[in-house]
């Protein structure tokens, strides 16, 4: 069992689907949601997926061809 | 009592032992360090602090690492240099540039954070310095590790200029060119950081190697007679660097070295990356990412990690953003080499820029007192300038034909 964290953001048009549940329901994840905003424009979360590391990253994949930003926990760590 | 209490999540508030983490477990929000100020102030005062070394290490009581700095012992102390000519051509009496253009021993503001990253990683016990960078984060960390017999890794994006490169390679650390693009790069190392036990400096150490940004604001506070500056105008990547000398001058106060800290903190932005600006500007308390296309590489940070609370720093000092085209940014390069002598990298010409677009805005006024930090040496971005700086005068060797070209008086 593997845990990885992430910074997902929506796009305005991602705002009403439930792509945190069609996830859960599409991949072998279980998402943790530990900090989140989201308002009419855009929204992100602060999210813990946990599962096997190949599962993880087909949802990974599968997040970002719904069109959701999927980056590391940390932003971006090249300076 | 030891001088660093914990570290503690920036938006939670929940401590953690002062070891190698950055995140925090409940809410995934950053941690910084937390110091017992009480002790502190009972050490620290004026006196001691000029009797130290002439580096940043003359402030290590409000650094965090335990014992005696051990590597990086010639950073800080750079010049702050009173900027008369370019105070002139701007109409401020009292600009001083803080220049890290001579910072060591790789010649950029890095040299301060990974000097404090990497005396705390040897505490900690790890013997792998690590980075991704495209520039001067990595020359920094590649010559620390270098000096320090550490072993050393290098993550650079596949496609990054050969000269770049090349200053990397020079100090033999393991330079690795990562297939894909930026965000390819990025998630990998995230991810290289979980597994490895290496200090991945601005991963797992960042708590530790920003606070060496803190020494800006101390040495300016210093170098003015321990006074803090009205203004500051500072570039932004990440905004670490920023949130860190707002931080800095207030820990000063807090111990008593300072009376008085009413410092508008700046920030300033390349327009082909500038999140933070942008929000600033729009009035947003949160960003949206870019993907960066500017001249000035060493802030494209396009998703940066300390935006959030750049942001709040200059709405909590009553600062101000700005950003500026590539061409201002060319120009203030030169406007601060021909007026002061100073050859800064494209990030100078960024805070040079941007403090010329506050100061005609009027949020900058004559008699303040002002620091414009240029943190890095143009030396190393001499490409963003090539085609705009003129070619030299050919003449053949001749008295005459030098005579006839530049006059009796030798003025061309």
């Amino acid at each position: 069992m593997t845990k990885l964290r992430f910074h997902i953001r929506f796009p305005e048009e991602k705002i009403p689907e439930p792509v945190i549940y069609q996830i859960g329901h599409e991949y072998e994840v279980v998402t943790s949601i530990r900090r989140a905003d989201v308002r009419e424009t855009t929204g992100w979360m602060d999210v813990e997926f946990s599962g096997e590391t190949e599962e993880i990253e087909r949802a990974i994949a599968g997040l970002r061809e719904k069109g959701v930003l999927v980056d590391p926990i940390e932003l971006n760590v090249v300076e | 009592m030891a001088k660093m209490k914990a570290l503690i999540c920036r938006e939670c508030g929940k401590e953690y032992p002062t070891e190698a983490l950055h995140v925090c477990e409940l809410c995934f929000g950053p941690l910084e360090v937390k110091y017992n100020y009480d002790e502190i102030r009972e050490v620290m005062s004026r006196a001691s602090i000029e009797s130290g070394p002439k580096s940043l290490w003359r402030y290590k009581e409000l650094l965090p690492i335990e014992g005696s700095p051990t590597i990086g012992l010639h950073a800080g102390m750079t010049p702050l240099v009173h900027a008369k000519n370019l105070g002139a051509f701007l109409g401020l009496d009292e600009l001083y540039i803080k220049n890290d253009c001579v910072n060591q021993p790789t010649l950029s503001f890095k040299d301060r954070v990974v000097a404090v990253a990497l005396t705390r990683a040897r505490e900690l016990g790890y013997e792998t310095a690590a980075c991704a960078s495209t520039g001067n984060l990595a020359n920094s960390v590649a010559a620390h590790a270098a000096q320090a017999g550490m072993q050393c890794y290098v993550f650079i994006p596949g496609d990054l200029e050969a000269a770049k490169v090349l200053g990397n390679l020079i100090y033999r650390p393991k330079v690795v060119e990562i297939e894909g693009n930026y965000d390819d790069v990025n998630r990998l190392c995230s991810e290289i950081a979980g597994e490895r036990r290496w200090a991945f400096v601005n991963v797992n150490i960042r708590p530790y190697y920003a606070e060496g940004s803190k020494t800006l604001a101390f040495e300016v506070a210093e170098q003015l007679g321990w006074r803090a500056p009205d203004q500051v105008v500072v570039p932004m990547a990440s905004g670490s660097l920023l949130t860190k000398i707002w931080k800095g001058l207030n820990e000063f106060q807090k111990i008593g070295l300072l009376k008085d800290v009413s410092t508008k903190v700046n920030g300033a932005q390349a327009e082909g990356c500038s999140p933070i600006a942008t929000a600033y500007k729009n009035g947003r308390d949160f960003f949206k990412p870019v993907k960066p296309n500017t001249i000035a590489k060493s802030l494209a940070i396009g998703n940066p990690a300390d935006g959030y609370y750049a942001l709040k720093t200059v709405e909590e000092s009553h600062g101000a953003m700005d950003a500026v085209t590539d061409d201002e940014v060319i120009e203030g390069i030169k406007l601060l080499a021909q007026t002061e002598g100073i050859f800064a990298e494209t990030a100078g010409g960024v805070t040079i820029g941007t403090l010329r677009k506050l100061v005609k805005q009027g949020a900058i006024k004559k008699h303040d007192v002002t620091v414009a930090y240029i943190t890095g040496n143009g030396l190393k971005t001499q490409e963003a300038v090539v085609d705009s700086v003129g070619r030299p005068f050919r003449i053949p060797p001749s008295l005459v034909k030098f005579e006839q070209t530049f006059g009796q008086q030798g003025a061309a």
